[in-house]
This record gives structure tokens, sequence and C-alpha cells, in this order.
């Protein structure tokens, strides 16, 4: 069953803005999603009637406080099928996850010598914190190549494992779009004796996840780009290891006890989780989870593949050889994320012809400089949908897009 | 909004796409000097010949050349750049340098006595970028890049040969 995207629409308050007596036409929710009023409402709702403290003081206010907190780590299990809510850490982004995740765990387990793989499309938050540690333990980085249309290219993938302690990859890729074999690259990371960590910050939005079915080990995804507020991400890990691993900041919440000579930490998720958290964050990240929960992530998902297919054929139609998309064309194996390059217009030139029309795109490189190299690009344009997208945002896109040859006369 | 014809303008869309002073210079004895921005990935590459750079801001500016990528906007600044600073003593291009990042609204210039009297000429037409301010770090980029190489010619010692 379709999603009813003329109903969801309504439930964005920011899509009834107007620029310039014109609506916002926005294709840039890979970057950051627009929040539903149900999340708005949540948030206000709490700030005004039960903001408090959490897991600090025992009047009821405190209670009913900490109550809401522990209710969004409890959805946020839920909506990635894992095993215990008691698996599920707050943080302040997918970047800190990822950062808590070398830190805590590379340093506790990789020395030098010891190879981390990774992949040519991630992000930088996938890679520079890996690179933090490489300088400061001697730590080797591999990284699995892709394939000319943007698919991770497993031909060699048995050799490149070979001696590695984590292979750490994005679950749906930024600027291709590209939907790797998750489940199918944990096992390989299991058989080779490597801890399979997932960049889910693409994916966790636009899909149903299911941490247990992947059988990852650690896995990384953020509340503001699934209509949640900024501010506050998550990390997912396997009981076993994040209860092995040594506490990433230190300070109030995460401990045991403290004395002059020393601390004790507390159980998982507290040990990942010092000073006080994004607490009016969490409920509005809940409202979030339930409002995805009604629609459906498959569904979702679903109305996602429908419109990357129509806007992969309208651009592709329009423009032809003057348009080039990067990723898969198969939409079965590709996110709702579309970078290309137009012409022989810079993105930037691109991006400020459609802002005229107010169709919102991010320019550059996406976080994400070693792939554009790889491309062979220095920068793109990259449109990305959701739930709230529909064939009017794809053909406000392309007109835009003709609109621009006027401009520059290429 | 400022519509799209105050940002580009037709010498700017000339420049984006005939750029003046494109290539290489050898190095030494030009300095190279490279730019970039960091949240777009626009890479700008200058080279700057000096002559008599013992001489400091008295020296002169005798060719620059341009590489890199970028959009319209870094392009055809640095375009114009090149043509406006050429045959220009090293202290009047540092003048044209505050000059013209006074006329991009970049926040602590000390303009100098005079400075406010340079002629801008064409680099006049790029005064529409900063109706669109997330442009104007666009417009800048080669000319931090030359501030940059100019500090070099001049204070680095002259290379051997």
């Amino acid at each position: 069953m379709s999603i009813d995207v003329a109903t969801i629409r309504k439930e964005f308050p920011i899509l009834d803005r107007e620029i310039d007596g014109a609506p916002l036409v926005y294709l840039d929710s890979g970057n950051t999603s627009q929040k539903p009023r149900a999340v708005i409402d949540a948030m206000s709702t709490f700030l005004e009637q039960s903001y408090a403290p959490i897991n600090r003081s025992s009047y009821r206010l405190a209670g009913e406080a900490t109550d809401a907190y522990e209710g969004a780590r409890t959805a946020v299990a839920r909506l990635i099928n894992a095993p215990s809510a008691d698996e599920v850490v707050f943080t302040k982004n997918a970047t800190e996850s990822m950062n808590l995740i070398a830190q805590a765990w590379g340093r506790a387990n990789l020395s030098a010598g010891d190879v981390v793989l990774l992949t040519e499309m991630e992000h930088h938050a996938n890679i520079v914190p890996w690179q933090m540690l490489a300088t400061e333990r001697g730590v080797d980085i591999r990284y699995v190549p892709l394939t000319p249309d943007g698919q991770l290219d497993l031909t060699n993938l048995g050799q490149l494992l070979d001696g590695a302690k984590v292979f750490s990859f994005t679950a749906m890729s930024n600027v291709l779009g590209t939907i790797p074999p998750t489940a199918q690259l944990c096992r390989a990371a299991h058989d080779a004796g490597a801890l399979a960590v997932v960049d889910a910050c693409q994916y966790v939005p636009h899909n149903a996840a299911d941490v247990q079915a992947w059988d990852a080990d650690l896995v990384a995804f953020s509340s503001h780009k699934m209509c949640g507020p900024s501010g506050i991400g998550m990390l997912w890990g396997r009981a076993e290891i994040l209860d092995a691993m040594p506490p990433f900041l230190g300070g109030g919440n995460m401990i045991d006890t403290v004395s002059l000579d020393g601390f004790t930490t507390a159980p998982v998720p507290a040990k990942f989780e010092a000073g006080t958290p994004p607490i009016a964050e969490a409920i509005g990240l809940h409202a979030a989870i339930n409002f995805l929960e009604g629609i459906g992530l498959a569904e979702i998902r679903r109305h996602e593949m429908d419109l990357t297919r129509y806007a992969l054929d309208a651009l592709n139609d329009r423009f032809a050889d003057d348009i080039t998309i990067f990723g898969p064309d198969n939409v079965e194996i590709r996110g709702g994320v579309l970078s290309f390059t137009f012409r022989d217009l810079h993105p930037h030139d691109v991006s400020q012809v459609l802002d005229e029309r107010n169709v919102c795109v991010r320019a550059g490189h996406h976080c994400a400089k070693p792939l554009m190299k790889t491309l062979g690009v220095v920068a793109t344009t990259r449109a990305s949908l959701y739930l709230y997208n529909d064939e009017a945002d794809v053909d406000a896109l392309v007109e835009g897009l003709a609109g621009a040859t006027d401009i520059f006369g290429f | 909004m400022p519509g799209l014809e105050d940002l580009y303008r037709e010498i700017i869309l000339d420049h984006y796409r005939t750029p003046r002073n494109r290539g290489e210079l050898d190095s030494p004895p030009a300095i190279e000097t490279n730019g970039h921005n960091p949240l777009c990935g626009d890479e700008i590459t200058l080279f700057l010949l000096v002559d008599d750079a013992s001489k400091g801001d008295a020296a002169t500016v005798s060719d620059v050349k341009i590489g890199g990528q970028g959009c319209s906007i870094s392009q055809s600044s640095a375009s114009m750049m090149s043509q406006a600073v050429i045959g220009k003593t090293a202290g009047e291009a540092r003048a044209l340098i505050r000059r013209f990042k006074s006329l991009m609204s970049i926040e602590g210039i000390e303009l100098q006595p005079g400075d406010d009297d340079i002629a801008l000429g064409d680099l006049e037409a790029l005064q529409g970028v900063v109706k669109f301010p997330v442009r104007i770090k666009c417009a800048v980029l080669s000319w931090n890049t030359l501030a940059d190489a100019l500090d070099r010619a001049t204070s680095e010692p002259p290379a051997s040969g």
C-alpha cells in the first residue's frame, strides 16, 4: 500500500512556508529532515509540563522526566529490533557515536599493525575517527573499492578482510544512495574475525532496520535525519561488546562510584552517557519514531523507491548526456539520494539557480571528499528525498535545472 | 530576494566562460600557493611572479596564473583579480585586496588612507555577491590566496637559480 503524501505533508508545518510567495521544495533530507507537528508538540509539551533532570533527583517530576527519557530508549530499540533497550546509548549525534566506537572500542582493541577496513563511499564521520586512531596507534586502514556504478566491489573482500580487526561501513551511502548487502558484509566480517560496525545514519530513517537480522556488532545513527530533533544520536551495540568497552567521556551519570583514588563505571548504557543528556530531544525523537512507525518504515521505503525511480527517469529523459547521476540505477539497492553533475555547471551555481525557485538541494562534497576523488569530481549537486516529497518536487527540480541553461548559456 | 541577475552579471559570466590568465608558471621562480574552501571543495592554485621581491611593497607583480576548479563566482573573481594586479606593486596589490574584501563586507578589514579611492573596474560587477552571503567566501577565495602568496613572495629568501 502506498503512503498518502498529501496527508503526510500537512503534518509538516514548514512545508506551508513560502519564500517570495512560492512554496518550499525541500530536497535536502539526506542532510537533515524536516519535523512533523507531533515532534514539535511533544517537545513543547514536555518542556512546558514535565521537564526535570533525569536519573538524579527523587521528586516525582524528576521521576516522570526519567521515565519519558527511558521511554525514548525503548522506542529506539523497537525501531531497529534490538534485543534490549539497555543496548541503546544516546549520544550527541551519529558522528559522536562513530567517535565513541573508534575511541572506546578502538583504543582497547587496536594496536600497531592492526587493520581497519572501511569503504571508499564512507562519510567523513566513518573515516576521520579511524584516521585519528591510525595516527596515534599505527593502525592500517584499507578501503573496499567501488564498481563504476557506485556499488561496493566485493571481488577481493576476503583479501581485504584478512587480518582486519574491524570492518566499518555505511548501510546506505549519503552520496550515491547505494544500499550494500549489510547482512552479508557483517557475516564476512565475522568470518574473518572482525567486528562489524554499521553507519546506519542514512539507512534507519528510510528503511525497516533490523540489527539482529544484520547480525551487526555496533550500529550508529541519528535523530535529526528521521524527523526527530538535532542534538541526539544513537549507538546500538551487542551487550557483551558494550560491557567490555571502556568508557568514552567521563563525568556525572557514567560512574558507579568515585573516590579521590579513582572511579568505577555504571552499567551500560549509563556508562556511555556522561553528563546531562539531550532530554527534550529524546522526547522529540520518541515522537518521531512513533510518527514513522505509524506510517510504516517499509511503506516509506516503497514510496521512496517509486519516487527515486521517477526522479532518475525524469532527469535522464529530460537531460540525457547533460546530466550524470552517480550510483546504481536499480532502486532495489539504492535509496532516495541523487548526486549529479549537470552540464559544465559547478554545483554551487546549480544550487543557486535552484534556490531562485525555492528548490533546496546540497552542493558540495557531502562530507565525502575521498568519494568525490573516486568519482573524479570536485563536488556534486545532491537532491535527497523523504516521505513528504512527491512527484511535483521532482518536477520542480527538473524545471529548475532547465532554467540553469538559460542563465549560463552553455 | 535579490534576483539572480544581480549575481550573474554578464561580465562575471564572461570571465567564467573565458577565464583570463589561466595556467601555470615555473615554480621557482614563481610562488605557488594553494587555497581551498573546505565547505564546498573549491580549489585554487595561484602562481605569482614578483620582480625584485626584496623591495617588499615596492616590488612589482609581473605575472599571475590561476589553476584549480570552482564555481562561476570563484572562477570569475580569480580571473578579474589576475588582470587587476599584474603590473601593480605588491603594496598596490595588498591595497586592492583590502578594498575588494571591504566591498565584500568582510569584517575586520582595516582600510588604509587612499584605499577607498582605488578603482575596482570590472571587479565592481561582483558587488552583487554581497546580497548572497553564502557566496561571499567563493568570491574572496582567490584574494586570500593572493594575500598568502604576496606574503611569501616578499618574505622568503630568493630562490636559488
